[in-house]
């Protein structure tokens, strides 16, 4: 499994190992509704897992971002930034947040994380 | 609240079928959204025309030779001059001058009709009966629901059923059939917009609703857009922008106040809380509500803190959001009077970081009242 899921409702995708990327599942973004801001990380920070990395804001409320797993921050979405609306039309594609490169831990922490599977019973029994 | 005590509108099943995220207001199962989302229906009310379910909120009707005098005895505006089909906004006020509720009231040739809001129908009437069942007859009207079509294409939709409503100018009402439901309509909103709010008997509700929305200008419209909407037009939402604690003085409510009600009129106070609020004519407020506009992108919401540039706190904000028509962060804060000031440089701690903010007049997008 290459793309693994938060209780968060954040997806996380390893197939770049020293770039994995991060966004909100569709789960997310349409509980949200529509996305008009996000506030994203500082592109050198590191984060532990759990820790708030950013901000996503639909019109109704203000939604942290999590980071899924132990890394520092190698790239954000500037498109996303620019058009907010990405996180709603593209939520697993266009519409990623950031770029981490995964720690030691943080690969520990991956592979803890729900796959695919898992992640859809979640929706199913929430 | 579990979910199982949640009441529903007549329109409940109507507003599952059309595919809305249902959310808990005022104790109702309410449509925040249809599929549509929230941005799009803000801007379909903006362009064309949006029908809002707004059954939640209170009616009655006050009865009596002498029910306006009774009633302006709880509300500092003038109702005994309200001629047959003209409506006007009104609060009910406290012994220290808060606004208890804001409402609607409509002079109907036989009655008084009133429309107050969903979270206080209940402390309205027994406020109604306390201090007025003596002088007037109180009736709820639980069996009617209430529709709100909003928007500029609302008049020529609405139109196309009802041609008679044509001649109905801003704040004014008349009673119609349409879809064949005996309804009375009011040209009157909470959205900015032209439009009407139509008192239906609830066995004809859905009926009226699923014309209306046969209409090619009309879609439906949920709470999360008639709060965006009403935030961009500047108005006032009770438990929020004003309450128990807020004088209509503090509100910027003041031109509510009809001068045959403040000192000097013919019928000057007899209303709770006179006293607090002429003081408060006569001398201004050391607090008032004022738009604020972002300078930056970030979405301030009720709750933020406004500080001056050294970091004092000037007040909070009791409403806020990214303005859907407006383009920028929008909201309405109560401040310190002498900040309360046109362009006056502010800020909103958001998430720790300050968020520069300017004093701005309201509405934040102009009204397009339909006034004949």
């Amino acid at each position: 499994m290459t793309t693994m899921y938060t209780p968060d409702h954040e997806w996380i995708n390893i197939e770049d190992h020293e770039a994995a990327t991060v966004g909100i599942t569709h789960h997310a973004q349409d509980a949200l509704g529509d996305v008009v801001f996000v506030e994203l990380p500082e592109v050198g920070r590191s984060f532990k897992k759990g820790e708030v990395a950013g901000v996503v804001e639909s019109v109704k409320a203000a939604a942290d971002l999590f980071m899924p797993v132990h890394g520092e921050i190698v790239e954000v979405n500037e498109a996303l930034r620019a058009d907010p609306s990405l996180a709603n039309s593209d939520p697993l594609g266009n519409g990623w947040f950031f770029k981490v490169h995964i720690s030691e831990s943080g690969m520990a922490e991956f592979d803890q994380l729900m796959d695919g599977p898992a992640y859809d019973k979640l929706l199913k029994t929430a | 609240m579990s979910e199982a005590a949640l009441r529903q509108t007549p329109l409940h099943a109507l507003h599952l079928e059309l595919g809305a995220k249902m959310v808990e207001f005022a104790g109702y199962e309410m449509p925040v959204s249809y599929p549509a989302g929230i941005l799009a229906e803000h801007r379909h009310c903006r362009e064309s025309a949006a029908l809002f379910d707004v059954s939640h909120m209170g009616q009655g009707r006050l009865v009596g030779p002498d029910a306006a005098r009774a009633l302006e005895s709880l509300v500092p505006v003038d109702v005994v001059d309200l001629t047959p089909g003209r409506q006007r906004y009104a609060f009910f006020t406290n012994a220290a001058g808060g606004i208890l509720d804001d409402l609607m009231i409509t002079r109907r040739e036989d009655d008084l009709l009133l429309i107050v809001n969903a979270a206080n129908k209940a402390a309205d009437l027994q406020h109604l009966q306390t201090q007025l069942a003596h002088r007037c007859i109180i009736q709820p009207l639980p069996e009617r629901a209430l529709l709100a079509l909003q928007g500029p294409k609302a008049a020529a939709a609405l139109m196309k059923l009802a041609p008679a409503l044509a001649r109905l100018t801003f704040m004014t009402g008349a009673a119609a059939t349409i879809a064949g439901a005996a309804c009375y309509a009011t040209r009157s909103g909470y959205t900015g917009e032209d439009g009407f709010e139509i008192s239906v008997p609830v066995e004809q509700a859905v009926a009226l609703a699923k014309a209306l929305l046969a209409l090619p200008e009309v879609r439906p419209a949920g709470l999360g857009a008639r709060d965006t909407l009403r935030l961009e037009a500047g108005l006032c939402l009770h438990g929020h922008d004003i309450n128990a604690n807020t004088t209509p003085i503090e509100a910027g409510l003041g031109w509510a106040i009809q001068k045959v009600r403040r000192p000097g009129g013919a019928r000057a106070g007899g209303y709770p809380g006179a006293k607090t609020i002429e003081a408060q004519l006569a001398n201004g407020v050391a607090t008032k509500r004022v738009g604020l506009v972002g300078l930056e992108h970030v979405p301030v919401r009720e709750g933020a803190t406004i500080v001056d540039a050294k970091g004092h706190r000037l007040g909070q904000v009791t409403s806020g959001t990214l303005g859907p028509s407006v383009g920028k962060p929008i909201a309405m804060a109560y401040l310190a009077a002498n900040h309360a000031l046109p362009n006056h440089e502010v800020y909103a701690e958001v998430r720790g970081k300050r968020q520069p903010m300017r004093v701005a007049p309201m509405p934040f997008h102009p009204h397009r009242y339909f006034r004949g």
